[in-house]
């Protein structure tokens, strides 16, 4: 187990890559919560989902923009191979036709299995990425497919942040 | 690993601090109370059932006298009908009517029970930076005039309008279903003969329905005909073969008046599907010629046959409103209410938490 940093600076440099997900949970709670950041949706091809890749100004001073727009193509990637119409998605669709739909309550489709991939990848996006700069990425689907919600969360040891935070963190922590 | 001052923080401690503000909590199975779940605290006009498995629209309009016509001309049938044509021509008909039958009753349920593509209502975070991003002038005391947002889809105009119940903008092709209340994607119509909105998610179920319900009432129509005719040549004359007959004539009469619409409502879904419309867009005309030479469908594929397989065998999405799942056990109900007063990016309860959180580090630490 790491000792943990006693004074603010050393806080400020906290080594959350190297945790499970469970301190993600910890980190909800631990920093204070400033800010959310509301990636909309892109209809640009129709209905299909397909987050904008313009880059948030709040996120700005927290993560460099060509990891948030590989996060958020990589997603549109994965929602566009969730929704091909293509040889497969035929191929369930009279599947399920011929079994009065009744396979949808046995089997997996592709959708289901692509939104479990996804639910993977945010994940390890989050610890590997989002976590160490005190950012978190929800899970659309968590949304209603509408939004990709980033949280952003101040430290609590450092000092000068604005926002959340109220008490003080000099006291000799 | 915690930080040491969160690794002393004694899971206990904060439980106790926030009993007063939830009595649900995940690992307090000594708390009496159970988990809710997210059906139970559902916005819109819905009835679940079966924990959850099984929703309808709380007016459920005639679903019930639907179901009883089904299963009463059905049943006449088998009952009346089938041994008769089976002893003079083939074993084939009840199988067919049994086929079709089962065909008609299971895509009727899941039309029914199925969520039709309801879309969660924005949470107060959501709505609150949709405000911001629309609202520009600073005044919340009065209700702003209608909001639209022009967007382009397939170098198409398309407007998205604002929906002030489930606070926020519509995707393209969703509709708010006041009888449902509800945001349903891909919003066909609200159809009360089986009780719920027929939208993204049992489209196809709804349009197997009608078409199954097209052939079975024309095969009981004609097998019925047919029983009629043959009786009256061995009874001699039709007004005899009919009072031998009752119970046909019964089916006879609501396959007649049910086989027009039927068919003429298969007729138009299966149009419908052929260019990728919904039933809301056709009756408003939203891309009709008449709106302009510009306007078409933007969705459409131009193919018929691509229009029908993406429609009826396209992938089926997923239901977004998880009602199944647990509601998170320190939250407040998490809906969008029109007097919200809470800031926007904290919750009541966060705040509780975080200041006992402090204090118990700063107490531990000192």
């Amino acid at each position: 187990m790491i000792s943990a940093p006693r004074t603010a600076t050393d806080r400020t440099k906290l080594p959350y890559c190297h945790e499970s997900f469970h301190n993600l949970q910890e980190l909800r709670h631990s920093a204070s919560l400033a800010n959310k950041v509301f990636i909309q949706r892109d209809y640009t091809d129709g209905t299909i989902c397909k987050f904008q890749t313009k880059f948030p100004s709040e996120l700005d001073s927290r993560i460099e923009r060509t990891l948030f727009e590989d996060t958020v193509k990589t997603l549109n990637n994965y929602y566009a191979e969730a929704e091909k119409i293509g040889g497969q998605s035929y191929l369930e669709g009279c599947l399920a036709c011929l079994t009065v739909y009744l396979i949808f309550l046995c089997i997996e489709t592709r959708y289901e299995k692509v939104l479990k991939k996804i639910s993977r990848y945010i994940q390890e996006q989050n610890e590997k990425i989002y976590a160490p700069r005190g950012l978190l990425i929800t899970d659309p689907l968590e949304r209603g497919m509408r939004v990709i919600e980033i949280s952003v969360y101040e430290d609590r040891g450092s000092s000068g942040s604005s926002s959340g935070s109220s008490t003080t963190s000099s006291s000799g922590r | 690993m915690k930080n040491c001052e969160y690794q002393q923080i004694d899971p206990r401690a904060l439980r106790t601090s926030t009993t007063r503000t939830s009595s649900t909590l995940p690992c307090g199975r000594k708390n009496s109370q159970r988990l809710r779940k997210k059906w139970e605290i559902f916005p819109g006009k819905n009835r679940f059932y079966c924990d959850g498995r099984i929703m309808l629209a709380r007016q459920c309009g005639v679903l019930p006298l639907t179901i009883v016509l089904i299963v009463i001309t059905s049943g006449l049938f088998f009952t009346f009908d089938c041994p008769f044509l089976v002893r003079h021509l083939t074993i084939f008909i009840p199988v067919i009517g049994g086929v079709l039958f089962v065909f008609v009753i299971f895509t009727l349920l899941q039309t029914s029970f199925t969520d039709p593509g309801i879309l969660p209502r924005a949470l107060p975070d959501e709505a609150a930076d949709i405000e911001r991003h629309i609202d520009n002038s600073g005044s919340s005391t009065y209700r702003p005039p209608p909001r639209t947002k022009e967007i382009l889809i397939n170098d198409q105009v398309v407007k998205l309008k604002y929906c002030f119940t489930c606070k926020m903008f519509r995707p393209p092709r969703t509709s708010h279903c006041s009888l449902c209340d509800n945001c349903v994607e891909r919003f066909d119509h609200h159809c009360p003969w089986v009780g719920n909105c027929v939208g993204k998610r049992n489209y196809r179920f709804f349009y197997a329905f009608i078409v199954s319900l097209a052939f079975l009432t024309s095969f009981i129509f004609g097998c019925v005909i047919t029983h009629l005719i043959l009786e009256s040549q061995k009874a001699g004359g039709i007004i005899q073969a009919i009072q031998n007959m009752p119970a046909s004539i019964v089916e006879l009469v609501i396959c007649f008046f049910s086989i027009w619409s039927i068919l003429g409502l298969s007729g138009f879904h299966t149009y419908l599907v052929a260019s990728n419309l919904t039933t809301n867009e056709d009756i408003k005309g939203s891309w009709s010629s008449k709106r302009g030479e510009d306007s078409g469908n933007p969705y459409t594929y131009n193919n018929i046959f691509t229009n029908c397989c993406a429609v009826l065998c396209g992938p089926m999405p997923p239901s977004l409103i998880d009602r199944r799942g647990f509601l998170p056990p320190d939250d407040a109900p998490q809906t969008v209410t029109s007097d919200a007063e809470l800031p926007p990016f904290m919750a009541k309860n966060d705040t509780n938490m975080e200041e006992n959180c402090q204090d118990f580090a700063l107490s531990c630490t000192a």
